[in-house]
């Protein structure tokens, strides 16, 4: 068995004392672990550092095997990130996010939005409405999507500001206005993909809201304190450097 | 399936060696000859010194490093200069800055790193102890020794936020070309750094 493909770095552990355990978010093969020999050598060890995009070879005998990378890095972005807090806290959110994905569960629309994410990853003024965006995808990827196309309640497809946090389908400003305590706001930048006015914090925070109450419904419990602390710190980060004041067309 | 060379004790020899790092099940085998071989001059006084050191190992309640003393020598060491704490992250970290003898500093060991991966909190590490020793004032510069890694740094900005109200000066460890390295096999990242950070020369 062996492929090729292109892939981000997410995490790893050491294998004895010379190999290494890399796991990777890939294009067409999903999260995905390998063996790197030599992954813990000098030479190797910076290349696998979570946030570094490479070139993988993977190789094994029959499918099931844990099987081998050979790894060739494309993208070292680990500096850009020890230079960005903000930077940093996002990484270690999104590997939270994608360890939640199924093995080997190819997602390549959400691997696309993953990339123009990780360029920006050090922008305050980029990121969190990426990452919020990524959130929202990883929600649909993982089978948990949102119905944002009409009114769950009367079908239109106009002015749509909340979201019921039961059914997570869109409700429109005039059918939701009797309930608007109890329904969650939609940020326009989650409808508009094209991104005409720069959200203003208080839109940003909004869109980490109703993903949070998706993702805390389906994803946090008792076992996983991981992804809550991570997107917390990344939140902390984001009320610090997300610039303040009127929007303005980008 | 064959009878081992030895008896049940020296197998357990070999196969506790063997569990030791850098050693396999051959290698701890050559091991464990030699010191049979060398029964009196090194089999007996190895056997006493990792007793004494199991019985008399502490957890230095100062800064976190195990030593055979409480507190440990280099917490106890008059000649080292008080207000200057290098955090490292475990107690091998320490003994290799202390190879390199370059700061007469005290250290605060944190015996891991943050890690949203792992699961790894702030309760986990030896935190409370270094505020406290921050905040009982005293204390000139913090210097972040930590690993360059994800981890690593994410860690350091945690630290960094929890001594921000203390007034100290907080730094960190430089990235750049390391000595002896060749600017062609450098990563663009580690390069970058190297490049932000030049010095007069």
């Amino acid at each position: 068995m062996e492929w090729r493909d292109e892939g981000l770095i997410i995490g790893g552990r050491a294998y004895g004392e010379r190999s290494r355990i890399v796991e990777v978010f890939t294009r067409d093969h999903g999260r995905h672990f390998g063996m790197v020999r030599g992954g813990e050598s000098r030479r190797l060890r910076p290349l696998l550092e979570v946030g570094n995009q490479a070139d993988l070879v993977w190789h094994a005998r029959i499918d099931p095997q844990l099987g081998t990378f050979a790894i060739e890095p494309t993208v070292l972005r680990t500096a850009r990130l020890f230079a960005s807090r903000l930077a940093l806290h996002g990484m270690n959110l999104i590997a939270a996010l994608l360890r939640l994905l199924p093995e080997r569960d190819p997602h390549p629309a959400l691997y696309e939005t993953l990339s123009v994410l990780l360029a920006h990853i050090d922008a305050p003024e980029i990121a969190p409405i990426l990452l919020a965006r990524f959130e929202l995808a990883f929600l649909a990827e993982a089978g948990f999507g949102l119905d944002l196309s009409a009114c769950a309640l009367t079908g239109a497809t106009q002015e749509l500001i909340y979201v019921s946090p039961k059914s997570g389908r869109a409700v429109s400003a005039r059918a939701g206005e009797a309930w608007r305590d109890r329904l969650l706001v939609l940020p326009p930048f989650f409808l508009d993909g094209r991104l005409l006015l720069v959200p203003s914090f208080a839109e940003v925070e909004a869109g980490f809201s109703l993903t949070g109450h998706f993702l805390a419904r389906h994803f946090f419990s008792g076992q996983n304190e991981v992804l809550p602390e991570a997107r917390a710190a990344f939140l902390r980060e984001m009320d610090r450097t997300y610039p303040r004041g009127t929007p303005e067309p980008m | 399936m064959t009878t081992p060379p030895a008896g049940p004790e020296i197998e357990r020899l070999i196969h506790l060696l063997a569990r030791l790092p850098g050693l396999g099940p051959r290698s701890a085998r050559r091991a464990a000859l030699h010191l049979i071989r060398k029964r009196e001059e090194l089999l007996g006084p190895l056997s006493d010194a990792m007793r004494q050191a199991h019985d008399r190992l502490v957890v230095c309640h100062v800064c976190g490093n195990m030593d055979t003393r409480d507190p440990c020598a280099i917490c106890a060491d008059p000649t080292r200069d008080q207000g200057l704490i290098v955090v490292v992250e475990t107690i091998a970290d320490l003994w290799a800055l202390e190879r390199a003898a370059a700061l007469p500093a005290r250290y605060h060991v944190l015996g891991g790193t943050l890690s949203a991966l792992e699961g790894t909190g702030p309760k986990d590490l030896n935190l409370d102890a270094l505020v406290d020793r921050v905040a009982q004032g005293g204390v000139r510069e913090v210097v972040l020794a930590v690993n360059a890694t994800v981890d690593g740094q994410t860690t350091a900005h945690y630290i960094t936020d929890l001594l921000n109200s203390y007034g100290v000066k907080i730094t960190r460890l430089a990235h750049g070309v390391p000595i002896g390295g060749e600017l062609d096999y450098l990563d663009e990242g580690t390069l970058a750094t190297a490049l932000r950070s030049r010095t007069d020369f």
